[in-house]
């Protein structure tokens, strides 16, 4: 497994669970040891300088807990005592969502909100790098998306993440790169646009009219690699990268009545099904 | 910031945290504090005074048996909490988060111990109030002494708690294995018969035992005598802190 994450950017490794995402992080966070191989983080081992490193990377663990009757503020300031420089604890916890909730016990705040919690207390020694291991798992769809939109103001303010995920919506709407894992092993790395570019260039455009002509329009559209007809339904393939506005100029320059226009582009699911054999979900 | 400052800071910052937090579990706060002080009460109107809280005589049965033994069932009390709580916080992924901050499991440790320490002086406290007026007239108790020797015993045996709570998989099984290594060195230990009187090869057995030397030393300060008179006991229970602790950094797991 090889990849580099670079100064500023969203890194993401992603995989269906057991594919060694948090193997490989919590390698890159020194609380495993490496079979072989070596790692370095702001050019340092994770292992050998724990210490250093530690008060430059945050860190978001998978499945982890605090004291029950632990309040908000005092589970900030317990790790704010822990490092030697640290960030104002209230305005974080402004920043984050969480002001109201600074005196509520950690048992009674709710999925979204302990993962914030967990955000502050990866955030409150000011880490030039954050590691987030499932970040939103378990989440409902709102407190997700609030989740990412945290995750993009950590970008925003120079910090490099590096984070895993089996959601591969949360890759695409969140990563500038990402690794697809497989079985411990790096299949591809590259943005998510690339890698649906390169391994799944198809593009698909339903078009529903009953215009007896369209069929024999759409058969001189270049690029075009197939046609299915259902009713009044076509269902248009190709591949070429101006393949939809081709599919818009025919019908336009053809004056076809159009009922219905959809495009279906492809996404990180489809490049690991093309990738593995087999869907994430599996 | 120095790290010894920051190591200080947190430990300080993460032990009132803890106290606070067993504060906030009322269950846990009458078990520790309110139901050893009921049973005191509740033993001593059952026993003649002298039995209680006097000075012992030589042998068994004799005064003191009473605080003697209360001491020790709360010293073995705060090693089963001990370890119930650590091994809480290793099940849960306490532990685990801890470990990716800069913390150490020795300051954890300490933490505990200090919270467990400060309970055992504060029930102790209050049974020796409560005791008071079961003192006979004229005897005169060591309170100083033996609150030091109590809260010196304490640690050390809390210090065998480290060792299992360092390996403990499961809360389920923390209190069970803490009972069963536990409370047979009690049996043994010359609190309910002199060690003399065991068979040889039990002696040797109890002199093995960290618990035999705590017995001796809350029993021989309680009873007046000097702290020089209970040096090997205070050099057996100083041994058995050092070695677990050392035994536990080596062998303790965050999850």
């Amino acid at each position: 497994m090889s990849f580099e994450v670079r100064e500023g950017e969203i890194f993401g490794l992603i995989g269906p669970n057991g594919a060694g995402k948090t193997t490989t992080m919590e390698c890159v966070e020194g609380l495993r040891k490496v079979d072989r191989g070596t790692i370095s983080v702001l050019s340092l081992d994770p292992r050998r300088d724990a210490r250093a490193l530690q008060n430059r990377v945050g860190v978001q663990l998978q499945q982890a807990q605090l004291q029950k009757r632990i309040k908000v503020w005092e589970a900030v300031d317990l790790w704010a005592s822990l490092y030697p420089r640290t960030v104002d604890g209230n305005a974080l916890l402004e920043r984050l969502g969480l002001g109201e909730k600074r005196n509520a016990w950690f048992m009674n705040l709710s999925g979204g909100q302990k993962q914030r919690l967990f955000i502050a207390l990866a955030l409150i020694h000011d880490p030039e790098v954050v590691l987030l291991d499932e970040l939103t798992t378990g989440l409902d769809p709102q407190a997700r998306r609030a989740i990412w939109d945290m995750v993009r103001g950590i970008r925003e303010r120079g910090k490099t993440v590096l984070l895993t995920t089996h959601l591969m919506e949360e890759a695409e709407r969140l990563c500038d790169r990402v690794a697809i894992i497989e079985r411990g092993r790096v299949i591809d790395v590259g943005t998510p646009d690339d890698l649906v570019r390169r391994y799944c260039p198809e593009q698909t455009v339903s078009v529903s009219t009953s215009d007896p002509e369209a069929r024999s329009r759409f058969a001189g559209i270049t690029g075009l690699e197939s046609v299915e007809q259902e009713g009044t339904r076509f269902t248009l393939r190709g591949r070429t990268e101006d393949f939809v506005t081709d599919v818009i100029h025919c019908i336009s320059e053809n004056r076809i009545r159009v009922t219905e226009f959809r495009t279906e582009t492809a996404n990180l699911e489809d490049v690991f099904l093309k990738l593995t054999g087999h869907s994430i979900r599996d | 910031m120095t790290s010894a400052a920051i190591t200080v800071r947190s430990l300080l910052k993460l032990t009132w945290l803890e106290i606070k937090i067993f504060a906030r579990e009322p269950l846990g706060l009458f078990g520790s504090i309110v139901i050893p002080l009921l049973v005191f009460i509740g033993v001593a109107r059952l026993v003649p005074p002298a039995a209680v809280m006097g000075p012992p005589r030589r042998g068994w049965p004799g005064g003191g048996f009473l605080p003697v033994l209360t001491t020790v069932l709360i010293a073995l009390s705060a090693v089963g909490s001990l370890i119930t709580i650590i091994s809480i916080y290793r099940e849960s992924g306490i532990l685990k988060r801890l470990r990716a901050t800069p913390l150490q499991p020795a300051i954890i440790l300490t933490t505990h111990v200090i919270v467990k320490l400060l309970l055992t002086a504060l029930t102790m406290f209050l049974m020796l109030l409560a005791g008071r007026r079961y003192v006979p007239p004229g005897a005169a108790v060591p309170y100083l002494s033996f609150g030091i020797a109590v809260l010196f015993s304490t640690w050390a045996i809390l210090s065998i708690g480290f060792v299992i709570a360092s390996v403990v998989p499961t809360a389920r099984f923390a209190q069970p294995i803490a009972t069963f290594v536990l409370y047979p060195m009690l049996t043994v230990s010359g609190l309910f018969f002199p060690v003399a009187m065991l068979p040889p090869s039990l002696q040797i057995f109890a002199k093995a035992l960290p618990l035999t030397y705590a017995v001796s030393l809350l029993s021989g300060i309680w009873k007046g005598d000097p702290w020089s008179a209970h040096l090997i006991d205070v050099f057996a229970l100083a041994l058995t802190f050092v070695l677990c602790v050392a035994l536990s950094s080596k062998v303790f797991r965050w999850e």
